[in-house]
């Protein structure tokens, strides 16, 4: 488990931290949300021992990172921004190197090397050098090394960043495999990463939290209501007699097609569910319905409130 | 202190790896080679006076060579942030780099030893200076190294790493030539300062403690302060 405790770092006078709270329990996997420049990066870096914080504290597994550093490390698998890695070394001897920096039990070497390798996908390139690898190649490299010891807790900075789509859906996929047994902390700026891997999520904007919780809650919270899309067929506007359905709060028109085809937005109050009414309405007036379903607001509209609003 | 190795390891396979351990070997051996050849067939001199005069100097800019990238250039590809997060303490990080640039210093030095042999067949050498100017330059070199991977444990930049320690290890070894320009009270002091001061006692024969206290003094201080550096991140 990590908690963190009213982190604040500050470079010079700029709080790049100010003042965080979380905690990020076993096995979840956490997306980290945020504008370039929020603290996302930051942030890991004194997870991971990399930074001292300037004030507050952070705990992994009960251990202060400040003053039980070593023992901390030991447990964390860290892919720093951009995977920086020895240019001039293949992949077996990188893997090996850090192996050995690691204190993984000599006997054990091989077989975590051939595990990572295998994981991550590098069995062509593992005699390559790790200056000729692509950038998406050397990414799989890093969280190789990342992964190579078996680490309870994984912080991985961008892992999908400068990867093309195919590539971006394999480290995904990989990353939510990982998930199943560790407690997994990324950072992107793609909102659709978030949606396809994270049991939780924690947006950060200008060095604070401004949202910390599920998916769905997510969803909601800049919205504040349930949103219902509705497609259907009748003659004559529909909107005044779905104003008239309990809990509807507004109807907004999306679209209008030839004989009388509308696709509706309708807005309820938070935690309602109208769907069940609007279908009764539908089948009292006779129209046609053609689609019915629950609509989220997309997770950009969410980010943008909640990150320019402050 | 069981990290060292991998560090240890990791940086002479990269200097091997590269042409810099190849450059600095033939650059110092070839030069040793010249003064040695000339004091042997020009002058008729079988002796390595010559040579261990030269390599001091040799070592003003073949050291910081050696030095200069060990650190920064982790820091400027950003490996030493994957490197810092590593469960190993900031000391065995140096002294793991610092032992490897004192190995290839250590593989040049002993390169020159067939100077040494050719001098020994050739006619009646006095091996006890010839032993004795070896461990002086092991402790000069072991000295300059230290301040050299403080160099560049300060900065992402290999140019200015180089520079800085070329310019540190210079004053050190010609504070020693420009004694008589200090008041006599202080003459005293910059003379203990000096390192080819105390590396002209060593080869003299003389095995001093304040000599040997001098280089472990710079090799922990440059050491010291390379480990603060990395702490602190810089």
């Amino acid at each position: 488990m990590i908690e963190v405790q009213e982190l604040t770092k500050l470079f010079g006078e700029t709080h790049a931290v100010d003042g965080v709270s979380f905690r990020v329990q076993n096995g979840e996997i956490l997306g980290f949300l945020g504008p370039n420049g929020a603290g996302k990066t930051t942030s890991m870096r004194v997870i991971t021992c990399y930074l001292p914080p300037t004030s507050g504290r952070v705990l992994v597994d009960g251990l202060d990172v400040v003053e039980r550093s070593l023992e901390v490390r030991q447990k964390i698998g860290y892919l720093p921004e951009s995977a920086p890695l020895y240019l001039d070394m293949n992949v077996v001897d990188y893997l090996d190197f850090i192996a050995a920096v690691r204190r993984v039990p000599k006997l054990q070497v091989r077989q975590k090397v051939k595990h990572a390798v295998e994981v991550c996908g590098l069995g062509e390139v593992v005699q390559k050098n790790v200056g000729q690898l692509s950038s998406g190649y050397r990414q799989r490299v890093g969280l190789a090394q990342a992964i190579l010891h078996d680490p309870e807790i994984l912080v991985l900075d961008e892992p999908t960043r400068g990867l093309d789509p195919n590539q971006i859906i394999e480290i995904r996929h990989l990353i939510r495999e990982l998930g199943r047994q560790k407690t997994v902390i990324f950072s992107t700026h793609i909102l659709q990463e978030v949606e396809a891997l994270c049991d939780r999520v924690l947006i950060i904007d200008k060095g604070k939290i401004v949202f910390d919780g599920s998916k769905d809650e997510l969803a909601l919270s800049a919205s504040g209501r349930e949103l219902i899309y509705v497609e259907l067929r009748a003659d004559g506007d529909v909107r005044d007699q779905l104003r008239q359905v309990a809990q509807v709060e507004a109807v907004h028109l999306v679209a209008k097609g030839s004989d009388g085809q509308v696709q509706l937005r309708v807005e309820a109050a938070r935690g309602s569910d109208v769907r069940e009414r609007i279908f009764r309405t539908a089948v009292e007036k006779g129209w046609t319905l053609l689609e019915l379903r629950r609509d989220t607001r997309s997770f950009e509209d969410v980010f943008r409130e909640l990150t320019m609003s402050s | 202190m069981s990290n060292v190795m991998p560090i240890l390891k990791k940086e002479l396979r990269s200097y091997f790896a590269s042409p810099v351990a190849y450059i600095v070997l033939s650059v110092f051996v070839l030069i040793c080679g010249w003064f040695f050849s000339t004091s042997l067939f020009v002058v008729g001199q079988a002796s390595m006076r010559n040579v261990f005069t030269i390599i001091p100097f040799v070592f003003t800019f073949l050291v910081p060579a050696i030095t200069m990238r060990l650190l920064s250039e982790e820091k400027k590809t950003g490996t030493f942030e994957l490197l810092v997060t590593m469960p190993i303490s900031d000391i065995e990080v140096i002294v793991g780099k610092y032992l490897a640039a004192l190995v290839l210093l250590a593989v040049a030095i002993g390169l020159t030893s067939i100077n040494a042999f050719t001098i020994a067949m050739l006619g009646k050498a006095d091996h006890g200076a010839t032993f004795a100017g070896y461990v002086g330059l092991l402790l000069l070199g072991a000295g300059y190294l230290a301040i050299g991977i403080l160099a560049s444990s300060l900065t992402e930049n290999q140019i200015v790493a180089f520079i800085t320690s070329f310019l540190v290890i210079f004053v050190l070894s010609l504070i020693d030539k420009v004694l008589i320009f200090f008041p006599a009270a202080l003459a005293s002091i910059f003379e203990y300062m000096s390192a080819e001061y105390h590396f002209n006692n060593i080869a003299r024969g003389v095995l001093d403690s304040r000599d040997l206290v001098y280089y472990a003094s710079l090799v922990a201080i440059g050491l010291y302060f390379s480990a603060r550096a990395l702490h602190r991140r810089l």
